[in-house]
């Protein structure tokens, strides 16, 4: 039965693989692959389920894939099966194939119409991978595509200002969820010795040996679960990016924020619960933040006026009452609730443009003109204040803009008086040092122990400065390989056992990623010589592959899952101990900025609104 | 306070003329997108207006380029064009630039540049950092019914609610203390606020005109709702004025914060001088490549029209007339019933139908039973006295799934939990079974059909907020015999007249109004309908109307209906009125016109991918009415897309020509009216309505982005007032992509049957009703009624006419090449060009 698992994963990569290559004007092809394949997918989990009903729900356990290993460090696609995968499945799956007959008509004629089917698909891939995954790493692969999908559909009208802007500023603050695993990931593997799975987390003592070797670590990494967990479910003080990301078309909004993606903050805490369970800590501050997200998000919701950000916040307060559930265990609740949840919002999305008709006609009936009515003046005051500080949204978008945003920004203005030309001579610099030290093999040597640090500072400055680079989108291309070669040289040079194939494998996927970006820049500058960062130039408006081939070249330089930067980054990470403090943090925050600095050259070149004039184009403001 | 000369009431009085003036979706009422323009010239507004605030007014050169090449058009048309605009001897010359040379099409703009200083020598965002919240502000305050918690208003207008909303809370809207000062401090205006921005006084009017269209949509929306605050249902107070005001405030608070304090005004360190937005477009030689493209592009269609009409009008008739009629039909004049009626002619080839518009010439406000509001039931423009109650309707139903409880934190999660299933299901079944429920609007639904009208006023002094309840006897027979006199049918009567107003229902569609009748502002036309066969059949109006030379035989009864245009069905009112006799022949026409709708379904049905056209006709009508309850479709119908001609005068003009759904049809006869008195009231409304639509769909094909409202997919409802793409993103006037995708940009020809000196003489009646003909916005062409001679109206004279092409093909077959049409490979103007079928003649 175990075997059967590995369908739910193959099904969909599959059918994306097939979508890919059918010709954008064949909408009915397109459709008829994704939907049936999704049938037989939603007809496959029901039998699974069934047989697993009858053989008494044992939890199911499959290691399906060995993606690298070394003595020391093993990264396999583990998947895992019981009553959350289920119902997340389930629901999941009969969703999506709703959505795909909705999208059949709905999308017809959409100039992206194999764009999303093909998006969708993806969707549904790293959604079907991260509900059955069994491991902390398997599970990133699936969350890290969601995050990416998300990017592409928010900024679905990528010819237009407001998508093209808010699909980057979702995205930087998924990040900062996605840095939040990958830390647990880290510790997690340094505290247990090995890379543990969710079903070793269900065996009590073993988890309770655990946390009283390690105490307060056990706590920092359930406190980075439940961070992760909050981003991604929209949580206080995180929600505002909900409403911004639904730009995309009403059915797409529908699937990510109205049901899938934004509940698998829920799905991760239900995953974990079996670790955090007995730290107070931990779940009074899920309870506690829940419960804030609920009465904030409700308050939200009361003073919209536009329906889907309505819909948007009372989805977020129901999940803050997921949280809740959580976190006292009442898990069969928090299922249910997750379902009806994502069905009810999911249909209420989906009919919000008749909310127009609809209300305006009961209004006719029923409408009485609302008569002031008497209060005191303590409770008018508190009224007002409250209904400012939602309209406000309780000043979440600011606090995200002030925290997230404004530094980096800040710094990135304070580093842009080094000219480009001195950056790369101290690079290539940097690079001779490193590459000594790192074939020497005197590597204990405290210098090396010194040099490290430094070097992922200077990288995570490389990349401040790619993320703020306004003039030159090349220069910035450049600094951002260079960081990464930093970034790996901080590592090689202390680790005695890092052999030339991990260098080799980490630097093919950057190198590969480099030089078809450096292409795809050069045929850009070609056009106009104009590679300003500094506003859109929607390229993709003449020119839709080399977009599609620079994005990919992105995704690939950043570690995209499955490509060899991603395993690069990944073993390298696995080679930095606990006590590198200064060492884990710049590299932390390193990844926290470079997929977005590398996704910013792909929005400010590529999308938003072309800067050739002679076609009709959105107003910014549209 | 600083004495300023600059006449703020005055900037923003010339700002509202130019903002669009399209009200709440709930009153949609198609209108010319350019109207602040209409006074000059067609070619010499749109490029004005282009210059001025950026839109796009033509086609690309490379689509005109593209539409030659596949013929689309045509050499000969193009070549008489230049040959009319350049003089014989340049015609090389010009053809090629035409269609070689190379230009520059870039879109400078001069809205705009002043602003955008900002971002150049402060690099300040000031748009990001001030309109989402001014939006949220202005969208709750506005509400008419979505968010659940009420905006504190004091009744008094939006600025001094926000004072009072101020005063009052604890947390404030602005960060720093100097916004907030300003707002409370009495002596604060607009002039002073712009003084601490912009600094200088010659540079206001630029400013006030740039910050407001970067946000044209919401601008226009409070200047319609402050001219005609009776569009909302919960009535708001605002003024342009007002949300200045408040814009001002929040751009100098965004910039204390950015810059903490340290700023100075904009214009500073600007030594660019001050231009007038808009200020008529100077000449050029790519503008007039441009115009003599459009040009050709419509003469070419044109000429094709008047060749059918013209090889029709030479061939003798097939119909003999010596059978009697068996019924009359007259139809709203929408093109959408173009088809229907040549359908319903096919089927019983002795009936007779006609067109007049869909408000059969009664105006009132209706009420339905039990409503607060009354719904106004004629044309915009118009201002009834009259008011029509529904008395005895059945009970209505409600939509659970869309109770606002579900946004409240208990109930909705009780909601979640339980309703939340429910929804998986009503959502299986609206995917698969779709069917009429409560959400969806139906046009029959507008009035029940078993309620009585009050119609008939028996007592003048029953009124009713200063509304008369009902028409007196003599006021139904003068609209009796306005309509019946207009379409020239007042003799020949048949047993039954029908009157068939139309109305579109479908699901999900905030834009359904643009559906509707639009000389019923927007609204199903089935009570004006019941209306005025319920006047035209009193046995007192006939007896006023046999002394004015009217008379109508008992025998003769008139029966109201609607037509969905979006499910293709239609419902018949009063028929228990009907004699023993006339029963008969109604079910016997019933029949007619239900094979005449099947006919209609399939001719439509070849525009639609979710319909195979050679199915089965059952399955085809099948289809069709689901189409209009499918929540997934976003093309329940197509609305007015690819109208492009009004035909004034018999149906024998039209009646063996294929226009492809693309013809207005007024009937009228020149012979009830030989010197034009009845043609004033007849064209009268041709500009505001047919022209209005027509220059809607033009401006919304052309620029979808900035003239229309862009694809419907990602559309918000905001406040039930309008739709936005994003949830800190402006209103979206115009046409969504989805309505316009079929449709030709090309203006609307008008044909008169009558003399030319006559049709002069009508258009001069009033100057309002000459500019649209002067000024080039719809075209006219004058059918002599005698020598079928054509003539067109240019520079203010008629001149003869005569079609460039000589033969148009014939077909007695038309379903057969409706069956063999392709569907269009892309809504890019050349693929979807290729989808309207030429002119044919029928046999």
């Amino acid at each position: 039965m175990e075997l059967l698992l590995q369908f739910f994963v193959w099904i969909p990569l599959l059918v994306f693989l097939l979508v890919a290559f059918v010709h954008h004007s064949k909408e009915s092809l397109l459709y008829k692959i994704t939907v049936s394949a999704t049938g037989i997918y939603t007809f496959l989990l029901l039998v699974l389920a069934t047989l697993w009903g009858v053989n008494n729900s044992p939890a199911l356990h499959l290691k399906l894939l060995i993606l690298y290993a070394t003595d020391s460090v093993e990264i396999v696609l583990d998947f895992y099966f019981d009553w959350i995968t289920l119902a997340f499945a389930l629901v999941g799956s009969i969703l999506m194939l709703l959505l795909l007959v909705f999208s059949r008509y709905y999308l017809h004629r959409d100039e992206g119409y194999k764009r999303f089917f093909t998006t969708l698909q993806f969707f549904f891939l790293s959604y079907s991978i991260l509900v059955f995954s069994g491991n902390y790493e398997t599970l990133f692969i699936g969350w890290e595509f969601i995050g990416i999908c998300s990017f592409l559909l928010i900024g679905f009208y990528r010819d237009r200002y407001l998508p093209v802007k808010n699909s980057l500023k979702v995205l930087s603050v998924f990040r900062l969820g996605d840095i939040s695993l990958i830390l647990v990931m880290w510790m997690s593997h340094h505290l247990w010795h090995q890379n543990i799975t969710f079903a070793q987390l269900n065996d009590f003592s073993l988890v309770q040996q655990h946390f009283s070797e390690n105490g307060a670590y056990t706590v920092l990494v359930s406190f980075m679960i439940v961070l992760a967990a909050i981003i991604k479910s929209a949580q206080f003080p995180f929600s505002s990016w909900l409403p911004r990301a639904m730009e995309g078309p009403t059915t797409s909004s529908a699937i990510f924020y109205g049901s899938l993606s934004i509940h698998i903050g829920v799905f991760l805490l239900l995953r974990t619960y079996p670790y955090w369970q007995y730290s107070i800590t931990i779940q009074s501050s899920v309870i506690s933040v829940g419960l804030l997200t609920s009465l904030i998000g409700i308050s939200i919701a009361k003073v919209q006026a536009s329906v889907k950000a309505q819909i948007a916040y009372s989805s977020v307060a129901q999940i803050g009452l997921m949280f809740i559930e959580v976190a006292l265990g009442w898990h069969t609740i928090a299922l249910f609730h997750f379902a009806g949840n994502a069905f009810l919002r999911t249909y209420q999305l989906l009919v919000s443009p008749s909310v127009m008709s609809y209300t305006i006609h009961e209004m006719l009936f029923s409408f009485t003109p609302k008569v002031p009515k008497t209060q005191s003046l303590l409770s008018q005051r508190i009224y007002n204040t409250i209904y400012v500080l939602s309209i406000k949204e309780w000043n979440m978008d600011s606090f995200q803009r002030f925290w997230l945003w404004e530094p980096f920004k800040w710094l990135g203005s304070r580093i842009q008086v080094f000219s480009f030309k001195t950056t790369v001579i101290l690079q290539f610099i940097l690079h001779i040092i490193a590459l000594t030290l790192t074939l020497s093999n005197n590597k204990q040597s405290p210098a090396a122990e010194l040099i490290s640090p430094v070097y992922s500072i200077i990288a995570f400055f490389y990349i401040v400065k790619a993320l703020s680079e306004r003039e030159n989108a090349i220069h910035a291309w450049v600094s951002l390989t260079g960081a990464l070669l930093l970034l790996m040289f901080s590592v090689t040079i202390l680790i005695p056992e890092f052999t030339i194939i991990q260098i080799y494998i980490y630097l093919s996927g950057i190198i590969v990623s480099f030089i078809t970006g450096m292409y795809c820049l050069y045929q850009i500058k070609k056009l106009d010589n104009d590679t300003s960062l500094h506003y859109y130039h929607g390229h993709t408006y003449n020119n839709k592959k080399l977009g599609f081939v620079f994005l990919l070249s992105c995704l690939g330089l950043v570690g995209l899952p499955f490509t060899p930067s991603f395993i690069g980054i990944d073993v390298m990470l696995s080679h930095i101990h606990m006590h590198n403090t200064i060492q884990i943090v710049f590299l932390a925050l390193s990844f926290m900025i470079i997929e977005i600095s590398a996704l910013r050259i792909y929005s400010r070149l590529f999308t938003g609104m072309h800067k050739h004039t002679y076609h009709a184009m959105a107003y910014r403001s549209s | 306070m600083q004495k300023n000369s600059i006449d703020i009431e005055h900037v923003l009085d010339e700002l509202k003329h130019f903002l669009p003036s399209q009200t709440s979706l709930k009153d949609f009422i198609h209108h010319n997108s350019l109207h602040a323009f209409q006074h000059l010239k067609f070619y010499d507004a749109i490029f004005t207006a282009s210059d001025s605030f950026g839109y796009h007014v033509t086609l690309e050169l490379q689509d005109y380029r593209a539409l030659y090449k596949i013929g689309r058009i045509r050499e000969d048309v193009l070549c008489k064009i230049i040959i009319a605009h350049k003089g014989e001897e340049n015609i090389d010359n010009w053809k090629s630039i035409l269609l070689e040379k190379s230009f520059d099409e870039s879109k400078e703009s001069r809205i705009g540049n002043l602003r955008s200083y900002w971002k150049k020598l402060h690099n300040i965002d000031l748009d990001s950092a001030v309109q989402p919240l001014l939006f949220r502000l202005l969208a709750t305050y506005l509400d008419q019914g979505i968010s659940l918690w009420k905006f504190p208003d004091s009744g008094s207008g939006f600025l001094t609610s926000i004072r009072y909303l101020e005063s009052t809370s604890i947390s404030s809207l602005f960060n720093g203390k100097r916004a907030r000062q300003l707002l409370h401090d009495t002596s604060t205006s607009i002039a002073s606020l712009l003084n601490i921005l912009v600094g200088k006084e010659e540079y206001f009017e630029q400013y006030l005109f740039d910050q407001q269209f970067t946000h044209r949509g919401w601008s226009g929306m409070i200047t319609t709702i402050e001219q005609r605050p009776d569009t909302l249902y919960d009535t708001k107070r605002i003024s342009l004025h007002d949300v200045v005001f408040i814009e001002l405030l929040l751009e100098i608070d965004a910039l204390d914060r950015m810059k903490r304090k340290r700023w100075k005004p904009l214009l500073q360190n600007v030594n660019e001088p001050p231009c007038k937005i808009v200020s008529k477009a100077m000449k050029s030689e790519l503008n007039d490549v441009r115009m003599m493209w459009q040009d050709a592009f419509e003469w070419s269609y044109y000429d094709e029209v008047l060749a059918g009409i013209k090889q029709a009008q030479e061939k003798p008739t097939h119909y003999s007339n010596q059978q009697p009629v068996s019924f009359q039909a007259l139809f709203c004049i929408d093109e959408r019933e173009c088809s229907l009626r040549r359908h319903i002619e096919f089927v019983d080839r002795n009936c007779e139908t006609l067109g007049t518009p869909g408000f059969f010439g009664v105006e009132f406000y209706f009420q339905p039973e039990n409503a607060k509001f009354y719904d106004k039931l004629c044309p915009a423009p118009v201002t009834p006295k009259h008011l029509i109650k529904e008395i005895g309707t059945e009970s209505r139903q409600h939509a659970l799934l869309y109770s606002q409880k579900t946004h409240t934190l208990l109930a909705g999660g009780l909601s979640s939990l339980s309703l939340g299933f429910a929804s998986a299901v009503q959502l299986f079944r609206h995917l698969f079974f779709p069917k009429m429920s409560p959400a969806i609007s139906d046009a029959f639904a507008h009035m029940d059909k078993k309620a009585v009208l009050t119609i008939e006023n028996i007592n003048v002094q029953n009124t009713e907020n200063g509304l008369q309840i009902g028409f007196t006897i003599e006021e139904m027979a003068n609209r009796v015999e306005g309509l019946l006199r207009s379409v020239g049918l007042i003799e020949n009567f048949a047993s039954i007249v029908y009157l068939i107003a139309h109305g579109s229902s479908s699901a999900n569609n905030p834009h359904h109004g643009a559906h509707d009748c639009g000389a019923c502002s927007g609204r199903p036309g089935s009570v004006n309908a019941r209306v005025m066969a319920f006047m035209a059949n009193h046995k007192r109006v006939r007896d006023v109307l046999r002394t004015k030379g009217i008379s109508l035989p008992t025998s003769t009864q008139f029966i109201g209906a609607l037509h969905d245009t979006a499910a293709d069905q239609i419902e018949y009112y009063d028929e228990e009125v009907l004699t023993s006799t006339n029963i008969h022949l109604h079910k016997k026409n019933i029949t007619a016109f239900e094979k005449a709708l099947d006919l209609n379904a399939k001719e439509r049905s070849r525009r639609f991918a979710s319909i195979n056209t050679l199915q089965s006709i059952s399955k085809i009508r099948k289809a069709i009415n689901e189409r209009s309850v499918s929540l997934f479709e976003p093309r329940p119908e197509l609305g007015h897309g690819t109208n492009t001609l009004c035909i004034i005068g018999s149906r024998n003009i039209t009646k063996q020509v294929f226009l492809d759904r693309r013809a207005f049809l007024n009937s009228y006869d020149y012979k009830t009216d030989p010197d034009g008195a009845l043609l004033t009231g007849v064209m009268r409304p041709i500009g505001p309505v047919c022209g209005g639509i027509n220059l809607e769909y033009y401006f919304s094909r052309i620029d979808n982005h900035k003239l229309g409202a862009g694809t419907k997919l990602p559309h918000h409802v905001v406040a039930l007032l309008g739709v936005t793409n994003s949830f800190d993103g402006d209103l979206r006037p115009g046409l969504p992509l989805q309505m316009i995708e079929v449709h030709d940009p090309v203006r609307l020809l008008v044909l008169v049957e009558h003399f030319p000196e006559i049709v002069l003489k009508t258009i001069q009646t009033s100057p309002e009703m000459y500019e649209w003909y002067i000024n080039e916005w719809v075209h006219l062409v004058a059918i002599h009624p005698e020598t079928h001679t054509f003539y067109t109206f240019s520079k203010g004279e008629f001149t003869e006419y005569i079609p460039l092409q000589h033969s148009i093909p014939t077909t007695s077959d038309i379903l057969s090449i409706i069956n063999n049409a392709k569907e269009m490979d892309s809504n890019y103007i050349v693929d979807a060009t290729k989808e309207n079928l030429p002119v044919y003649n029928l046999k």
